[in-house]
C-alpha cells in the first residue's frame, strides 16, 4: 500500500484543509470508523456530493456529470414531460447516439432505414435540443459510444459522481469518479433534480502486483478478476484497482479495467487519479487552463485514497499468473487461460452447475475440451471495452502484412469520430482494410443487438466486447468468446482461437 | 407525491430456475427500439423460450401451469448484465408482482424498486423449496407481505429478507424516489456551488 502514496502527487497539504470541513460532516455521520484511518476515493467523492440522507436511508447524492443516449433517454423525457418537471442543470447533460446507429457510412444516411432507430434518433435530437442539451451529433463529427466520447473530451474529471443510464459507465472511474449505471426511470430523477439517491458501497482494494507478462493486456486483467470473483462477488460493493500493475497502465488500459466492473457485480470500479490521469486530460476541450488547471490538478490529487485508508477487504492478484484470457461461455467469469483446456462439470459448486452446463450445451462446447484452435466466424474489435486507440493500435500490429482467414467476416470499429480521425491519420485504417477487415463508422456496433452489425446463426464470434450472454450479438442462438484486441486480432488471421503469445514476433 | 402503498401482493407463483439470468435474456436488445415501454411486457423471455421451444421444452413464461404468474422465483444474481430498465418493465408489464431470489445485480433491484416491484432476497435452499412448491401447486395463491418479509404457502409462513430502506418506501408509497429529491432541489444547488469543478476550478 506504500507504493501507491509515494506515487502520488505532493500539493495535499493546502487542499485538504480546503476539505476540511466536508470531512468533518462526514465523520459526524459516522463517527467511530474514520476518526483515527484516513479515507478511501469512494468516501471523500461520495461526501462531497452529498446533499444529505433521504427518508429510505439511502442518500442524495449530486451528480457531476450526466451522460445520456437514444435507448435510455427517451422515456426518462416522457417521465419529466409528464410530471411537468424541468431541467435545472441542462448543461451538466451531455448526449451521444451510439447503439442504434449504424457502423456503415450509407446505412448512416437519414433517415435511417430502420424506422424504430430513426425514431430514436430523432427523440435525441428532439429532447436534447427542447431542454438545451449539448447533444455530440454526427453532423459536427463528434459522436461516438458514450464511455469513448466523455473521456476524449476531458468531461469525465477525477472527483466526479458520474451517471448514466448504460451498466458500463463504470468505464469512467478510471479517472477516479464515482460512476453509476443507471436505470431510465433514475436517468429522468437526475434530469429533474441532478441527484440519485443512492445508498452507501462497501469498498474493496484489488491489488495487481507484480508484472504483466507479454501478450497480457488490460483486458485480460479485467476478465482475470471476474473469473477470480464472480459476476457477482461484486454486488454491495465498490471496487478500487490498485498496486503496481495498475499504476503503470495508461488511461486507455485503466479504462478497459473499469470498464468491466459490472461484469463483475460491483456498482461502480475506480482508479486513483494520478500523474497518468492529469497528463491524459491536460489540453482536452472541458478541462481547465492555466491558473485552474492547477487547482484542478491538486484538487485532484487530494481525492486519492489515503495510505492508511480503510476498506471492508483487499485482494491481490498477481500479473504474473494472469494469462491472455478467453470465455467459453454465457457469462463474463466463465473464461479460461488460452492454454487452458475448458473446465470439469464438477469442478464447480452444485448451485453453479446449472448454468455451467447451459453454458456448454448453449456454445456447443465440452468439459476438457482445448479452447486454442476454436474456429471463428467472426472477428468484431470495438465496443466501449476495447474501441480506442491504443486498441486499433495493439491490433494492427497483428493484422499488419496477414490477410483475414478465409471465411471470417472481421470488423473494426473506433469508438468515436474522433478515434477515426485519428486511427485514419495513423494509417490504421489502411492496414485493416488491406488485411480484408472492415473498417467502419463509430458506434456500439456488434455489442449488442441494436444496429445492422449483428451474428447470424450460431456463429461464433471472437469479440472484444464485454459480454457473452446468450443472444448478445445479435442471433438468439450466436457465441461470444470474449479476449483481448491482440487475441481478437490474431484470431481473425488465423481464423481460429489462437495464443497471441505465439505471434509477438511479428 | 406519494405513489401507492405496496404492502401485500398475491397471485399465483412462476419459478424460473438458474443463476446469472441476465436482463439480455429478461429483454433482448432489439426489442429495446422503442421510445415507450408499452408492448414490452410480451417480449419478455422471447428468445429463451423460442430457445427452448425448439428442443421441445417449455419456458415457464409460456407453460400454462403458470400464466397467471405474479410472483417470481428465481435464483442467484438475477437481472445481471445491462441497466436496462425494460427488463423489469418488460416483467411487471407481463404480470410479475414480487421477485424472490439468492441476490440480484443492484442497477435490476433499484430499478424494480423504482416501478413498486419488491424484490425479496432468500437463501438457495428456501428458493428451491419455493421453487418445488410452484411446481407442485401452480394454481395455489401465494400472499407475500412487504411488512412482515413474509410469503405464505401452502399454510406455511416463510421468513423473507427485504431490504429496510426499500421496504419503508412500499409501506409510505415513496419509492419513487423522484419526489423525496424534488423537495431538496435547493440542497443540491446548494452543493454545487462548494463543488470546484462547476466552476470549472476558476
Amino acid at each position: 500500500m506504500g507504493k501507491r502514496a509515494d506515487k502520488l502527487p505532493k500539493p495535499r497539504q493546502p487542499v485538504k484543509r480546503e476539505i476540511g470541513l466536508l470531512q468533518n460532516r462526514f465523520i459526524a455521520r459516522f463517527p467511530p470508523l474514520f476518526l483515527s484511518m484516513g479515507q478511501n476515493l469512494y468516501n471523500k467523492v461520495f461526501d462531497r456530493h452529498c446533499v444529505g440522507q433521504l427518508p429510505s436511508g439511502q442518500y442524495q447524492l449530486f451528480i457531476g456529470l450526466h451522460l445520456i443516449h437514444e435507448v435510455t433517454s427517451p422515456q426518462a423525457f416522457a417521465m419529466i414531460r409528464e410530471q411537468k418537471l424541468s431541467v435545472p442543470f441542462p448543461e451538466r447533460t451531455f448526449a451521444t447516439v451510439d447503439h442504434i446507429i449504424p457502423t456503415n457510412t450509407e446505412e448512416r444516411q437519414r433517415p435511417l432505414a430502420d424506422s424504430l432507430a430513426e425514431e430514436m434518433f430523432h427523440h435525441i435530437e428532439k429532447n436534447t435540443g427542447e431542454f438545451g442539451i449539448n447533444f455530440f451529433s454526427p453532423e459536427k463529427g463528434e459522436q461516438g459510444v458514450v464511455h469513448v466520447v466523455g473521456p476524449e473530451r476531458g468531461l469525465t474529471q477525477p472527483g466526479m459522481t458520474i451517471a448514466c443510464g448504460d451498466s458500463h459507465t463504470s468505464t469512467h472511474g478510471a479517472f477516479g469518479t464515482l460512476a453509476f449505471g443507471i436505470g431510465t426511470s433514475q436517468v429522468a430523477d437526475v434530469l429533474a433534480t441532478q441527484t440519485l439517491a443512492m445508498a452507501k458501497l462497501k469498498v474493496r482494494r484489488i491489488n495487481f502486483t507484480g508484472a504483466l507478462l507479454p501478450g497480457v493486456y488490460a483486458k485480460d486483467v479485467a476478465l482475470a478478476y471476474i473469473n477470480r470473483l464472480g459476476v457477482n462477488g461484486g454486488v454491495g460493493y465498490a471496487y478500487e484497482f490498485a498496486g503496481g500493475i495498475i499504476d503503470n497502465m495508461t488511461m486507455e488500459e485503466r479504462m478497459t479495467v473499469c470498464n468491466m466492473a459490472i461484469e463483475g457485480g460491483a456498482r461502480c470500479g475506480y482508479v486513483n487519479p494520478d500523474q497518468t490521469t492529469f497528463d491524459y486530460l491536460k489540453g482536452r476541450d472541458y478541462c481547465p487552463e492555466g491558473a485552474a488547471w492547477d487547482r484542478a490538478v491538486a484538487d485532484w490529487g487530494s481525492l486519492a485514497s489515503d495510505v492508511d485508508a480503510a476498506y471492508e477487504d483487499t485482494i491481490e492478484i498477481k500479473g504474473e499468473e494472469i494469462e491472455p484470457f478467453v470465455t467459453w461461455g454465457i457469462t463474463p467469469a466463465q473464461s479460461v487461460g488460452v492454454a487452458q483446456a475448458l473446465p470439469a462439470l464438477d469442478s464447480f459448486e452444485e448451485a453453479d452447475q446449472l448454468v455451467v452446463r447451459e453454458a456448454y450445451e448453449y456454445m456447443n462446447f465440452e468439459e476438457g475440451q482445448p479452447i486454442v484452435g476454436t474456429p471463428v466466424d467472426v472477428v468484431f474489435i470495438g465496443s466501449c471495452t476495447n474501441g480506442r486507440l491504443s486498441d486499433l493500435r495493439e491490433a494492427a500490429r497483428f493484422v499488419k502484412g496477414r490477410k483475414v482467414a478465409d471465411g471470417v467476416r472481421a470488423l473494426a470499429v473506433p469508438g468515436s469520430q474522433e478515434v477515426d480521425r485519428q486511427a485514419i491519420e495513423e494509417g490504421l485504417d489502411q492496414v485493416f482494410n488491406d488485411a480484408g477487415f472492415q473498417w467502419r463508422e463509430a458506434g456500439c456496433s456488434m455489442c449488442l443487438a441494436m444496429n445492422p452489425d449483428q451474428l447470424s446463426g450460431n456463429e461464433i464470434s471472437a469479440s472484444t466486447s464485454n459480454r457473452n450472454f446468450k443472444g448478445r450479438q445479435g442471433s438468439p442462438t450466436g457465441r461470444t468468446l470474449l479476449m483481448s484486441p491482440a487475441m481478437a486480432a490474431v484470431a481473425a488471421v488465423e481464423g481460429r482461437v489462437s495464443d497471441v503469445r505465439e505471434h509477438l514476433e511479428n | 407525491m406519494a405513489g401507492e402503498i405496496v404492502s401485500t401482493l398475491t397471485g399465483p407463483g412462476i419459478p424460473l430456475r438458474g443463476n446469472d439470468i441476465d436482463t439480455d435474456r429478461i429483454i433482448p436488445a432489439r426489442f429495446l427500439k422503442c421510445v415507450t415501454f408499452d408492448g414490452i411486457g410480451e417480449h419478455a423471455f422471447e428468445d429463451d423460450i423460442k430457445g427452448l421451444a425448439q428442443k421441445g421444452e417449455t419456458h415457464p413464461f409460456t407453460d400454462e401451469r403458470f400464466t397467471q404468474g405474479a410472483i417470481l422465483v428465481a435464483n442467484k444474481n438475477f437481472g445481471c448484465g445491462s441497466s436496462r430498465e425494460h427488463a423489469p418493465q418488460s416483467l411487471k408489464r407481463w404480470g410479475i408482482k414480487a421477485i424472490i431470489a439468492e441476490s440480484y445485480s443492484e442497477i435490476f433491484y433499484g430499478n424494480c424498486v423504482s416501478l413498486a416491484m419488491p424484490c425479496f432476497t432468500a437463501d438457495h435452499e428456501t428458493c428451491v423449496k419455493l421453487q418445488d412448491a410452484i411446481e407442485s401447486t401452480p394454481a395455489a395463491e401465494l400472499v407475500v407481505s412487504v411488512k412482515e418479509a413474509t410469503i405464505q404457502v401452502a399454510g406455511e409462513t416463510i421468513a423473507l429478507e427485504i431490504q429496510s430502506g426499500a421496504q419503508g418506501q412500499f409501506l409510505d408509497g415513496s419509492w419513487n424516489a423522484r419526489a423525496g429529491l424534488l423537495e431538496n432541489l435547493e440542497g443540491a444547488r446548494e452543493v454545487a456551488t462548494k463543488l470546484p469543478y462547476i466552476s470549472n476550478y476558476a
